[in-house]
């Protein structure tokens, strides 16, 4: 199966190259998306003005991508990038799903460290990821979604905030499933399986 | 709510780990990719790593040790030590670490927390800062010290981490030198006193011997994570233990 991991400049690839590897998937390195490739992972880190400036000349290929179903699975920025706007700064999402990103209301941000995803929602994602499992962010925002329906897991850093979001192929992580141990290794692996289907 | 971290902490010197005392008398404590996946099995939740090497050969091998560990692990790590500017930085974030850790060229140059922070985000700039106690007039203060602890700079640790905070630091790593690698307890004041004063989260190391003074480093210092060196390198305990000890005591961490 091939990956494509979009290399926009945003993000430290290293880490999800070697993750997404390690599962037994063969990785191309993307400026935008293809139709040669299974699935597709966007991995950002950083600021949403930046993302969104950097994504600004393939917001046509991405959307074409994601609304032919096509297996996406945004991480961190990548998540967010999801998503209309930020209060971040200025510059679009893609406006896939609709909400904004905000700052996360607690004594003390960016969250980083080891928190609880709990699922809210089933989802192939997190098949075999039980309540209580701890992923890794590092984030100072996080989105907002207008639609409950595409929250599919859940954290709570001073507020509850989505962790995890999806509809149809797309997905969302706010943590980072490559440093995430074995709970992100299931849900990359879970992504790659629901891609293949 | 998110849990205390357990970070062990590797100082590399061209190629190896080693440990010393107040920054000195450094002996070896192993092979760095082979110390890293063993804490990674035995559950740390992130790792450190610092280059002590002063050589350009040694910051090389540095740059291989950092592919390496990326390759092997699968949580996080930050890497200090050498990071002049945010080229550097860019340098070890490409190799695949997760945090630059920043120490001398951010006291002599604060715009480098700043140039690192804004072109990759407050999440990957962590402050280092080494401290040691200083009595003035019957007066207790923390004064930075650059260059491995060698230099004293004049700054006030406190407003010093400050400081890193408003120039787009997204976490400080506070050695308190007095303690380094004596296994007597955390400088649980210096600790206290730059938690309670900054909205990032701090790192508390130096001076872990005991697995109470992980627990005082976090109740009683505010430390929101715990880095420790020799006690782990030399077997004293093990990660597995000390985050038992913490959830007996209450404290969350990640099992």
């Amino acid at each position: 199966m091939k990956v494509g991991i979009l290399n926009l400049g945003l993000s430290n690839l290293f880490s999800i190259t070697s993750a997404v590897k390690k599962l037994g998937a063969e990785v191309i390195l993307l400026e935008q998306p293809t139709t040669e490739i299974d699935a597709l992972v966007f991995p950002g880190v950083g600021n949403f003005m930046e993302g969104a400036r950097r994504t600004q000349g393939i917001m046509g290929e991405l959307l074409d991508y994601i609304s032919s179903g096509a297996p996406y699975l945004g991480v961190c920025l990548g998540m967010q990038l999801l998503f209309e706007s930020s209060e971040e700064g200025p510059g679009d999402g893609l406006g896939f799903f609709r909400g904004e990103v905000r700052r996360l209301r607690a004594a003390k941000v960016p969250h980083m460290g080891w928190n609880k995803i709990t699922p809210v929602r089933p989802s192939p994602l997190i098949e075999d990821v039980q309540p209580g499992e701890y992923a890794y962010f590092m984030h100072s925002y996080a989105p907002r979604p207008v639609e409950e329906r595409i929250v599919i897991a859940i954290t709570s850093y001073g507020e509850d905030f989505p962790s995890i979001v999806g509809g149809g192929a797309v997905f969302g992580t706010q943590f980072h499933p490559e440093k995430s141990g074995r709970t992100g290794e299931k849900i990359l692996k879970n992504y790659l399986q629901a891609a293949k289907r | 709510m998110i849990a205390k971290r357990i970070i062990p902490c590797l100082d590399v010197h061209h190629g190896v780990v080693v440990k010393g005392v107040s920054f000195r008398e450094l002996q070896t404590a192993g092979d760095p990719v082979a110390l890293a996946s063993k804490y990674v099995e035995d559950g740390a939740d992130e790792l450190a790593l610092l280059d002590i090497s002063a050589s350009i050969e040694g910051r090389e091998t540095f740059v291989d040790v950092i592919r390496r560990v990326a390759s092997e692990i699968n949580i996080p790590f930050t890497v200090g030590g050498g990071v002049r500017s945010a080229e550097d930085a860019y340098r070890i974030l490409a190799n695949g670490a997760d945090k630059v850790a920043v120490n001398t060229a951010a006291i002599q140059n604060p715009s480098i927390i700043s140039q690192i922070s804004e072109r990759f985000g407050a999440q990957c700039t962590v402050l280092a800062i080494d401290a040691r106690r200083e009595y003035d007039s019957g007066r207790v203060w923390f004064q930075v010290y650059s260059h491995s602890a060698t230099r004293p700079t004049g700054l006030d640790a406190v407003r010093w981490a400050k400081k890193g905070e408003e120039l787009g630091a997204g976490e400080i790593l506070l050695t308190s030198i007095d303690q380094d690698g004596r296994r007597t307890g955390y400088d649980i004041e210096l600790l206290r006193r730059i938690s309670s004063i900054v909205t990032i989260p701090v790192i508390a190391s130096g001076g872990a011997g005991d697995l109470r003074h992980f627990l005082e480093a976090i109740k009683q210092g505010g430390a929101d994570a715990v880095l420790a060196a020799s006690v782990f390198h030399y077997g004293i305990y093990t990660i597995k233990q000390v985050k038992e000890y913490l959830i007996s005591q209450g404290v969350e961490v990640r099992l």
